[in-house]
């Protein structure tokens, strides 16, 4: 009994390793190792035997049926890992407070905070602009110098490095000069846009918009001319320079107005910044210019982001 | 399990918009494609600020004035303001993240002439092999010379 463990044991061994009996017809392979050079290792074996090593012959069978097997693992476990993920945040979303309640732990006395004296603090009637552009001012600084930097990643990604090889491949699709149509339609719109813009902009601290949804709506304006009139048309009021200089002075503008509301806030000096009457258009102190100073980020931006990725220059 | 999830239908709808935008990430295997669900993914959250800041029969947080003209500041009127404040956060990183990895998208496809992420490995391990080679035959002709 222990003599059969062992077989079968020494048996399951030499198959592992790969160190079974030579069969008695083979030739013997010449134990001289072949030259190699010195950056290729020798395989190194106790002894050399015609049996593979049971690594060998997982490498060998991976190189027929690797990527097969792999690409359907893949998709096994990732639709295993997304039904897992949602079935458990669907038991969690069951275990949470009812939707539209009052009593839900978000509606807290931050909210409160924020309503109570908002109107009163801010001078803006908006809510909510009155918390992303005075009590969280800088938070949303973040957010503009986020954007620029995203701005500036793919003007180095696109423009730049386009610069130096010219050996890119060609563009399917090429604008179509002649589209009178198009051009009828954008002399009608464009104006309409861009004065829903302003009005979004100038509107953000009374009504709901603002900064972001406005510089979104005069983007979205530049992007129209771009299309129906070409971007040489665009170019001639809005070039690289100027959209350089347009968001950088934006920025700066942000950040001063930031500065000093902040510098005078936490000092208890004189702002000389007057709040106004809640629901006039020239209310809420800084609101105004710092949605205005947002919107030109923005929509500098996002223009930026169609020209570079259409055109690959701004 | 399932009467509450009826009532938290828009929390269970952004989770399973959630779960749609990742196995997009996931077994897609367009890179483009693969944006495309990282933005599902990411409208799902929005969705589901949204639907944690809504208080049913209240108004939205623009301040209303009453009979005699003056602001309503009472906290029990409005829904709340704060998460819309993260929402327009969220959106901002999220245009930023797509425009970072499309604009890699493109440079990966210049360099590869593919958008499909395995042709794109496969030229990149052949690449890397002939260098290997390269780097194997010179190292050859230095131990001759």
């Amino acid at each position: 009994m222990n003599e059969d463990l062992r077989i079968i044991w020494r048996n399951f061994f030499n198959w592992v390793m790969g160190n079974g009996a030579r069969p008695e017809n083979e030739e013997i392979i010449p134990e001289a190792p072949p030259d190699l050079p010195f950056t290729q290792k020798q395989e190194s074996r106790n002894s050399r035997f015609h049996e593979l090593t049971l690594r060998e012959r997982y490498s060998h069978w991976l190189e027929i049926h690797g990527l097969h097997l792999f690409s359907n693992v893949y998709s096994g476990m990732s639709v295993l890992i997304c039904v897992v993920i949602v079935l458990l945040l669907l038991v969690t979303v069951a275990e949470l407070p009812k939707f539209g309640s009052e009593n839900n732990p978000a509606n807290n006395e931050v909210m409160e905070r924020y309503i109570n004296s908002g109107g009163e603090e801010t001078g803006a009637k908006n809510i909510v602009s009155g918390m992303i552009l005075d009590y969280r001012a800088f938070d949303t600084f973040g957010e503009s110098a986020l954007l620029f930097t995203a701005a500036v990643s793919v003007l180095m990604l696109l423009a730049v490095s386009r610069r130096d090889s010219k050996n890119s491949p060609e563009r399917l699709h090429k604008f179509s000069q002649d589209d009178s149509i198009l051009r009828g339609v954008a002399l009608l719109s464009i104006p309409v846009i861009v004065l829903l813009g302003c009005v979004v902009i100038l509107n953000g601290h009374l009504k709901p918009g603002g900064g972001f949804s406005g510089g979104a709506i005069l983007s979205a304006a530049l992007i129209f001319a771009a299309n129906a009139y070409g971007f040489g048309s665009v170019h001639k009021f809005f070039s690289e320079r100027k959209f350089v200089i347009m968001i950088s002075s934006a920025l700066m503008i942000y950040a001063l107005l930031n500065a000093w509301s902040f510098f005078t806030g936490a000092n208890d000096f004189e702002a000389y910044i007057s709040k106004g009457a809640i629901g006039n258009i020239f209310s809420a102190g800084l609101i105004l210019p710092l949605n205005i100073c947002l919107s030109l980020i923005v929509a500098g931006i996002l223009y930026g982001f169609y020209a570079l990725f259409s055109e690959e220059e701004i | 399990m399932f009467a509450k999830l009826v009532v938290n239908h828009y929390e269970a709808a952004a989770v399973i918009i959630f779960g749609i935008g990742l196995s997009n990430l996931l077994l897609q295997r367009n890179l483009i494609k693969k944006i495309i669900g990282l933005n599902i993914m990411n409208t799902s959250v929005y969705l589901f600020l949204a639907a944690k800041g809504y208080i049913s029969g209240r108004a939205a947080p623009l301040l209303i004035q009453d009979a005699a003209g003056n602001w309503i500041n009472d906290a029990s009127v409005y829904v709340n303001p704060v998460p819309s404040g993260l929402v327009l956060t969220g959106i901002v990183v999220s245009l930023s993240v797509t425009a970072f990895a499309l604009a890699l998208t493109l440079r990966l496809y210049e360099s590869y002439a593919t958008l499909n992420i395995d042709e794109a490995l496969l030229k990149m391990t052949r690449e890397q092999e002939a260098l290997e080679e390269n780097l194997l035959q010179e190292s050859d002709e230095d131990v001759l010379l």
